[in-house]
């Protein structure tokens, strides 16, 4: 069964993206594609990015130790959604018009913060593989991937400034980081 | 005997096109730019069909309408702002069904000599019904193309005879929570507000709006009864209008009154004025392929030959 667990869960965070093509191909994406398909991979992102920073305090708190083999995979489906969701923006929201898109993140906040994010992402996923982790060294490869911390805090705001009025969702997100980033804080805490 | 040379650069019969795929050329052209292969999709054949209302007689060809094609019909009404229905687009066509748009009164109050309640057939029916094809974009930087049906604004408040101290129009949205889910959460302050300076409403191009494509108005559209404002951000053109005041001072607006730093008084489209949220300098119009360039906003919405003496003089980076 173990043997299986990989592929299985590879699979599921696959599921987003089918669903995606699989509404733009039987029912379309609606009055403003470009919206839909952009909004539709922001959220995914930040779920994963959520979950994966779910994984170690789920591990901890369920004794369930052999969640830690998803760690890796999870966050890097979190990049992989944020990468979509990045040229989603920038080849459908604004057709490389890259004056356009320069203006965007200089002059608005939650995009300023959405690409600062992106951003502070490359140097994990660039550092996920083994001999990454060998090369750097553990204590310093574990001191580098802290950034997704300030990267989830960045996500949950990018989402929490881009909204309107209706604050319900990005509320959700917050307190559920809240709890995951508290958590670790906790144990720090209790630890020192 | 007549022989034809067939040159290299003569097209073979094959490649001839169809009549009918000529005349389709545009939707064709576009759905396959869309993105190739997905131009085969099942969704572009098969897009739900809204039910349509009910047909308005007796409407009069605007001449001056925009030369554009419409937006399609399916697009105008599920995807709406119409936060009394819902915060997502696509709430509005879903969550309007159990209003009742009729019978629907106004009640009109203030500086004029005519006040009291009107019912809406006698407000309208006095004057000869449009169609006029405007241009709409909402502050969101999306736009679209919409044959509203309707009678100029400034024909009817005039036969209310507003008196010299009615500098302003004020509007206001039905408040009916218990048919309107979206009231039923504070995130705006209900009812929605509303205004106009005299002037402004008074201008031949505000459309006090019944219907559009022909038809009454949908609810998710601002049924029985809206305004169109072509020349402004689409949150001014307040729908469902149960109350028209002549007041004296500017008065409260929605917007304005839940994101003071956003969403002024004015609202003029301006491609100048930046927002904190979206750019305002271009636009994505509905029905667009999926791969396009944003189209550039122009000033005033385009009616800037028609509206811009109204603002002569003033600051329209500090009056937003």
């Amino acid at each position: 069964m173990t043997r299986f667990a990989k592929p299985i869960v590879f699979a599921l965070c696959l599921l987003p993206l089918a669903w995606l093509a699989h509404k733009g191909w039987t029912a379309g994406f609606g009055a403003h594609p470009q919206e839909y398909v952009n909004r539709f991979l922001g959220d995914w992102a930040l779920r994963f990015l959520l979950l994966a920073l779910a994984v170690t305090p789920l591990r901890q708190i369920g004794d369930w130790p052999q969640l830690a083999r998803f760690r890796r995979m999870i966050g890097l489906y979190a990049f992989f959604y944020v990468v979509l969701h990045v040229s989603s923006y920038v080849v459908a929201t604004h057709f490389f018009d890259w004056a356009a898109i320069w203006k965007d993140i200089v002059k608005r906040n939650y995009i300023t913060v959405g690409m600062a994010v992106f951003v502070m992402l490359l140097p994990l996923a660039a550092t996920s593989t083994a001999a990454m982790v060998k090369r750097l060294g553990a204590a310093r490869w574990k001191k580098l991937h802290r950034l997704v911390y300030l990267a989830g805090i960045g996500g949950v705001f990018h989402f929490f400034m881009m909204v309107k009025l209706d604050w319900r969702e990005p509320l959700l997100y917050a307190v559920l980081l809240a709890f995951l980033l508290g958590y670790r804080a906790f144990k720090r805490l209790r630890r020192a | 005997m007549l022989i034809k040379h067939v040159r290299a650069n003569d097209p073979s019969s094959s490649e001839i096109t169809p009549r009918s795929v000529f005349a389709d050329r545009r939707r064709l052209l576009k759905a396959a730019a869309a993105a190739g292969v997905w131009a085969l999709a099942p969704a572009a054949a098969s897009a739900a069909k809204p039910a349509r209302g009910e047909p308005i007689p007796n409407v009069v060809k605007w001449p001056k309408s925009l030369p554009e094609m419409p937006t399609a019909y399916d697009l105008a009404t599920t995807y709406n702002n119409f936060y009394e229905f819902g915060f997502d687009k696509d709430d509005p066509a879903r969550h309007s069904s159990k209003f009742k748009p009729r019978p629907w009164t106004v009640k009109v109050e203030g500086h004029a000599e005519k006040t009291g309640t009107f019912d809406l057939d006698d407000l309208i029916k006095p004057h000869q019904l449009e169609e006029r094809v405007y241009r709409f974009r909402c502050v969101e930087a999306w736009s679209m193309v919409v044959p509203w049906v309707g009678v100029p604004l400034g024909d009817v408040l005039k036969k209310f005879g507003p008196t010299a101290k009615a500098k302003y129009v004020a509007f206001q949205t039905v408040l009916r929570p218990e048919e309107m889910p979206g009231q039923r959460l504070a995130l705006l302050k209900w009812p929605y507000v509303e205004g106009l300076r005299l002037d402004e409403a008074m201008h031949p191009l505000a459309l006090l709006t019944v219907g559009m494509y022909g038809e009454l108005l949908p609810n998710q559209n601002g049924a029985p009864l809206r305004l169109m404002l072509p020349w402004k951000y689409g949150f001014k053109s307040i729908k469902s209008i149960v109350r028209i005041a002549f007041v004296e001072n500017q008065p409260p607006t929605s917007w304005n009154i839940a994101t003071p730093s956003e969403y002024g008084f004015y609202s003029n489209v301006n491609p100048r004025v930046d927002h904190p949220r979206w750019t305002q300098a271009t636009e994505r119009r509905l029905g667009d392929p999926f791969f396009s360039p944003r189209r550039p906003t122009p000033m005033f919405n385009g009616y800037a030959d028609e509206v811009a003496h109204l603002y002569a003089g003033m600051d329209l980076a500090k009056l937003y």
